[in-house]
């Protein structure tokens, strides 16, 4: 569980977090979405008890992460957006180090353990130094599921991870989002929706939307966008598609491509393929298109800006 | 206290993984054991000669006073990367979201590297077999064992002041550099105002800590202002370092 009220955050005269307010229950995964530098590390830092909030208060796990921090940081596994490692130990070593700090019963059994769950027991006696990137990544990960917590806060968990390891590790926070709960911060957002039952979205320190991947995403788009190809350079092409019922609007890149855009829940693109066809075009490619994020955050941000200034 | 040691230990073992230990144990006891084969060396030959003005017997104060010398010029490469290094390769984080008081932290670092000198002290030892087994009736052993807690007070108060100052730091070569000015200062230079400052004589003389070391334990006296000296220090970098520690927190 975790509860966050009016936290803020600042370094100096800059404000990392401004007035954080969000809750995530047990058994639910929460996304953490935004660009470089809009305050998720830093709001991850104080929920992991790594530093206190300027303003606001969080309870992680049942305590308050300034009054409690220790008994917070008992319940946390936390993995960095840095992955702290001991380069020199080797991968068993430093799991036991860590389970000997949170005073685990057999530690290196436990270590060893862990090391499956990860996928590692094969190089439990390799030096870190001598891992590669995604085997790093996944002792980061280990680190931080080695005291089974409630509460798992994970900094960009599948960053540097190739795209066999990153299915392996979104499939292990699923897993483990099942009991616990989980809130990782990602600037991906095709991981958010396939993970996260809920994503919070925030720039400039600020949550700007929050709602499940998929409402988020209707929200967002109002209408379905779909892109279509056709052999040449499709002269004329735009007066066709017009034309068929429920397209809301054309747009035309070039290249024999065409964008249109049609109302959620009703799908023309049936309808949009046969014209085509049927007007003499070589119907190469029909797709839909989704919103990218960077949509999304233009979006939003706009929104947000228009809103700012409606209040001023 | 559990999670010091714990810390202790793992920095202990890395010790042994670093090439400083091993250059730290060697130049102390490269030099001191030319030191102790010139001592022997000189003492054989003018003792030989026999009669009135033969020097004395040497007692173990040559050797620990030496290394206690040593020491103000090799502890800083000792305690320079124990918290600083941390900091830079971002384990910090990592000891600072474990359930682990900050406090602890420091102790920890510190009493692994009193572990690592303890292990280098304790094979000096050898030397004080050798002159035993050299001079009849042996040599003074009260003199031997308050040498050697000397010498451990002088590295456990330089080790404490050490890791504070590598609290404060992400870079070990700054660590390094404060440390050893702040040791030179301590061991040199704080006693120099005492002989010629009338006012606060007594308070320079107090801080200068070769006095502390050479002028009593070494001689194989024990005072408790001595005591108190080096405990104060001691406390005073550890707590010097966990303030550093709660500090960053705050960055």
């Amino acid at each position: 569980m975790i509860r966050v009220q009016g936290l803020t955050k600042d370094y100096g005269a800059r404000r990392a977090v401004a007035d954080l307010n969000f809750e995530a229950k047990q058994g639910e995964i929460v996304g953490f979405l935004g660009p470089n530098g809009a305050g998720k590390t830093t709001t991850m830092r104080i929920l992991s008890g790594y530093m206190p909030p300027t303003e606001g208060s969080a309870q992680v796990a049942g305590f308050d992460v300034v009054e409690e921090s220790l008994e917070v940081r008992r319940r946390v596994g936390y993995l960095p957006e840095t992955v702290p490692l001991y380069t020199d130990m080797t991968a068993l070593e430093y799991l036991t180090f860590m389970a000997d700090l949170r005073h685990l019963p057999e530690s290196q059994d436990r270590a060893f353990e862990t090391l499956k769950t990860v996928g590692m027991d094969g190089r439990a006696n390799s030096y870190i130094s001598s891992l590669s990137k995604g085997m790093r990544q996944r002792m980061g990960l280990a680190q931080a599921l080695i005291h089974h917590p409630e509460v798992l806060i994970l900094d960009e968990p599948t960053i540097g991870l190739d795209p066999a390891q990153v299915v392996e590790v979104r499939n292990l926070i699923r897993d483990m989002g099942k009991q616990r709960t989980v809130l990782l911060s990602t600037h991906i957002l095709s991981e958010a929706q396939q993970i996260c039952d809920r994503v919070l979205i925030i720039n400039k320190g600020r949550i700007i939307a929050e709602d499940t991947p998929q409402n988020l995403q209707a929200r967002l788009v109002g209408s379905e966008r779909a892109s279509l190809r056709v052999r040449g350079d499709g002269d004329g092409l735009a007066k066709v598609v017009q034309k068929v019922k429920g397209v809301r609007s054309v747009h035309v890149p070039g290249d024999g491509t065409l964008e249109f855009q049609f109302a959620p829940g009703q799908d023309v693109r049936p309808e949009v393929a046969k014209v085509v066809v049927g007007a003499g075009y070589d119907l190469l490619e029909l797709r839909p298109v989704g919103m990218s994020l960077e949509e999304i955050f233009l979006e939003l941000t706009r929104d947000d800006a228009k809103s700012r200034r409606k209040e001023r | 206290m559990r999670n010091a040691w714990t810390i202790a230990r793992r920095e202990y073992h890395r010790f042994f993984a670093s090439p400083i230990a091993y250059v730290v144990a060697f130049v102390v006891l490269l030099t001191l054991g030319i030191m102790f084969s010139i001592t022997i060396m000189y003492y054989r030959q003018n003792a030989l000669g026999g009669g009135y003005g033969a020097p004395p017997a040497p007692d173990m104060g040559g050797i620990t006073g030496t290394f206690a010398f040593l020491m103000i010029l090799m502890l800083p490469a000792v305690t320079m990367r124990l918290v600083a290094d941390e900091n830079r390769m971002g384990t910090m984080e990592l000891l600072l979201t474990a359930p682990v008081r900050d406090w602890e932290l420091i102790v920890g670092k510190w009493l692994g590297g009193l572990l690592y000198m303890l292990t280098l002290i304790g094979s000096t030892l050898v030397f004080a077999f050798i002159l035993n087994a050299l001079e009849t009736p042996g040599i003074d052993q009260q003199q031997l064992m308050t040498s050697y807690l000397g010498l451990i007070l002088v590295t456990a108060a330089l080790l404490a002041l050490g890791v504070g100052i590598s609290a404060m730091f992400n870079n070990q070569l700054a660590a390094f550099f404060v440390a050893l000015g702040i040791f030179v200062f301590l061991w040199w230079l704080v006693g120099f105002p005492a002989n010629y400052v009338s006012a606060g004589s007594d308070l320079f003389s107090y801080l200068d800590m070769k006095a502390h070391f050479y002028d009593s334990m070494n001689q194989g006296v024990i005072n408790l202002s001595d005591l108190a000296y080096f405990f104060s220090l001691i406390a005073l970098g550890l707590f010097a370092g966990s303030t550093a520690v709660e500090v960053r927190r705050w960055g």
